[in-house]
């Protein structure tokens, strides 16, 4: 068993969920299945093995060059207005679950 | 009728008057009315919308201008897909009342072509799903056998491209969700190129491997939708600035000549016996029509499933961290603190998988376990697209199954997600090295049900996938039309 209840609550809450118990228990189940079968990974020696974060570091890049100019071509200049005009207010509150028409509401946060 | 309609078909009938693009729309919202109570492939129709659309198809037509080249086809649009004005749910609850503020770049561009959007199909929620039997709102079920799951996630957009309520859709693949659900519904699903096609618009999973594609009847139209939706956009850094080559011109070239690989990997243990002989006689035929067919080997396929597993859901945690509450989407009622209310809107508003999946990404992000998990899978996805870069120095294309089975049942695999996982064993390769990928339909079982070859090419080359697949697709006696 790689992950206990508590690896569960404590993930729970890294990740914004409360979970119920029965889900927990779901949870260390499927978790540890999955993780077992994820285990299979240790048998390849990845030493000196560049990893990789996105099929765009090894195609578009401007091999030329160094850092992030390699990746001029998806940049921009930094404009408030650029590509795309902000969205007006009523629009950017249309689906907000609560607002008061300039800001979006939420329960309390600081406690007095 | 409706089932001979292609886009290659549609367009010229609505040119010449034969037809019209709002006659099109209605035949085939009546076809949805008669039939999709039992499929389930559609979650919101947006008629006003696509008959306001056919309208401005028919006056172009009828003042005589040349038709951009999907006017009047009538498409469906996967439900992460954003359309502005029109409900978007990405297949969850949580999103069940979202009306996007704009559009997605891949369907203004249908759009801007033509297309006539008939509404949004059922899918996995977030995509997170190989059957569709995610979806928050209802199953969807295969047109061919109704028993039968359509694959997922893009389970509605194939089912309804297979149940002829639309001559072509959009999906989204991020570990085979074009593919395999093509496969079982017995269409033509392609996944281009990461970066041939922009994401701007498309609800994110994992961004690293979210790629954008058209289902539709036959190659060719695949090839159509493909170069209108291609091509570099601005609001996505990751869409690539290369020039987009006519695809349709490049189906007339032969395929006599070319190097095919025939991977082992992609025969083994697991392969249904029907789908390894239906792929089997596909792979003769490809020689009888002058392909060279070249033993290969991709030695790290094996790993591939892990490997996905680890980096799609580190990313979808990350990206689905964005659903609180707060700004759109689900809020939990009666909750006393903000902490709360982020806990219970997401509680209540994510399904069983979904939150499987971000407990699982969370878990290989946190502290401890980044390297063990994260960064082993990134290493092990460098070795899974050496072994593909390597491959393609000696073969122009790959095929493979593009699925271990045909369809299986609602409910057979739904209580075991690794056996779920499973089912995109030959799918999620092609993901992670971000090269194309098609899936034809290539035979029937013995029960009827549709097996689907994949043929996989070189980064940016989608010319030789689909010059392959119409060469197959043409010699093939059951075309996808004859089914």
């Amino acid at each position: 068993m790689k992950v206990s209840e508590e690896d569960v609550a404590y993930v729970a809450d890294l990740a914004n969920l409360d979970l119920t118990p029965q889900e927990r228990a779901g949870m260390v189940r499927d978790l540890n299945s999955i993780l077992d079968y994820i285990e299979k990974l240790n048998a390849l020696d990845t030493t000196n093995v560049e990893p990789m974060a996105q099929v765009s570091d090894r195609y578009g890049v401007d091999k030329s060059k160094r850092g992030s100019e390699r990746f001029s071509y998806a940049s921009r200049d930094d404009v408030p207005e650029g590509l795309r005009q902000s969205l007006p207010r009523e629009e950017a509150l249309e689906n907000a679950p609560d607002a008061d028409g300039v800001f979006f509401r939420v329960p309390k946060v600081i406690e007095r | 009728m409706l089932r001979s309609l292609t886009i290659e078909s549609a367009r010229p009938g609505v040119q010449q008057r034969s037809t019209t693009a709002l006659a099109l729309a209605e035949e085939h919202y009546f076809r949805i009315q008669k039939e999709d109570e039992q499929i389930g492939a559609f979650l919101t129709l947006c008629r006003e919308r696509a008959l306001e659309q056919a309208d401005r198809i028919d006056r172009m037509a009828a003042e005589g201008n040349p038709l951009p080249p999907l006017a009047g086809v009538p498409v469906a649009i996967k439900d992460v897909l954003n359309t502005r004005g029109v409900r978007t749910t990405a297949g969850s609850k949580i999103l069940e009342h979202y009306i996007p503020p704009y559009d997605c770049t891949a369907v203004a561009r249908m759009e801007a072509a033509g297309a006539v959007v008939l509404g949004k199909t059922n899918c996995d929620e977030f995509a997170m799903g190989s059957s569709n039997e995610n979806s928050a709102f209802r199953p969807v079920h295969n047109p061919r056998a109704l028993d039968r799951v359509p694959g997922g996630s893009s389970g509605g957009s194939a089912a309804a491209v297979a149940a002829d309520m639309a001559v072509a859709a959009l999906g989204s693949d991020t570990g085979g969700s074009i593919r395999q659900p093509a496969s079982f519904c017995g269409v033509v699903g392609l996944m281009p190129t990461y970066g041939r096609v922009s994401r701007y618009g498309l609800i994110a999973f994992a961004s690293s491997l979210d790629h954008i594609g058209p289902i539709t009847k036959t190659v060719k139209d695949a090839a159509i939708v493909l170069g209108v939706i291609a091509g570099r956009d601005p609001m996505d850094s990751t869409s690539a600035d290369l020039p987009v080559p006519d695809y349709v011109a490049e189906l007339a070239k032969q395929a006599r000549g070319l190097k095919v690989g025939v991977a082992k990997e992609y025969f083994g243990e697991g392969l249904d016996d029907e789908v390894r002989h239906a792929v089997e006689s596909a792979i003769d035929k490809l020689k009888h029509l002058g392909c060279e067919i070249v033993p290969i080997s991709l030695p790290h396929t094996p790993y591939a499933i892990p490997t996905y597993y680890i980096i799609a859901t580190a990313e979808a945690s990350s990206n689905l961290a964005r659903y609180d509450g707060v700004r759109y989407g689900y809020r939990a009622r009666g909750v006393k603190s903000l902490s709360e209310m982020y806990r219970r809107s997401r509680d209540e508003g994510f399904g069983a998988e979904v939150k499987r999946r971000i407990m699982l990404g969370t878990y290989a992000l946190s502290a401890g376990y980044y390297d063990a998990y994260y960064l082993k899978a990134q290493k092990v996805r460098t070795l899974l697209t050496r072994d593909f870069e390597e491959a393609f120095q000696k073969v122009d294309a790959i095929v493979t199954p593009t699925s271990p089975t045909a369809a299986f049942r609602l409910g057979e695999k739904s209580n075991d997600p690794l056996a779920m996982y499973l089912a995109d064993i030959y799918t999620v390769t092609a993901d992670l090295a971000g090269v194309p990928g098609i899936s034809i339909p290539c035979g029937n079982t013995r029960d009827n049900l549709p097996i689907g070859l994949q043929i996989l090419g070189r980064h940016f080359d989608e010319a030789t996938v689909l010059r392959i697949a119409h060469a197959y697709e043409q010699s093939w006696a059951a075309s996808a039309l004859r089914l």
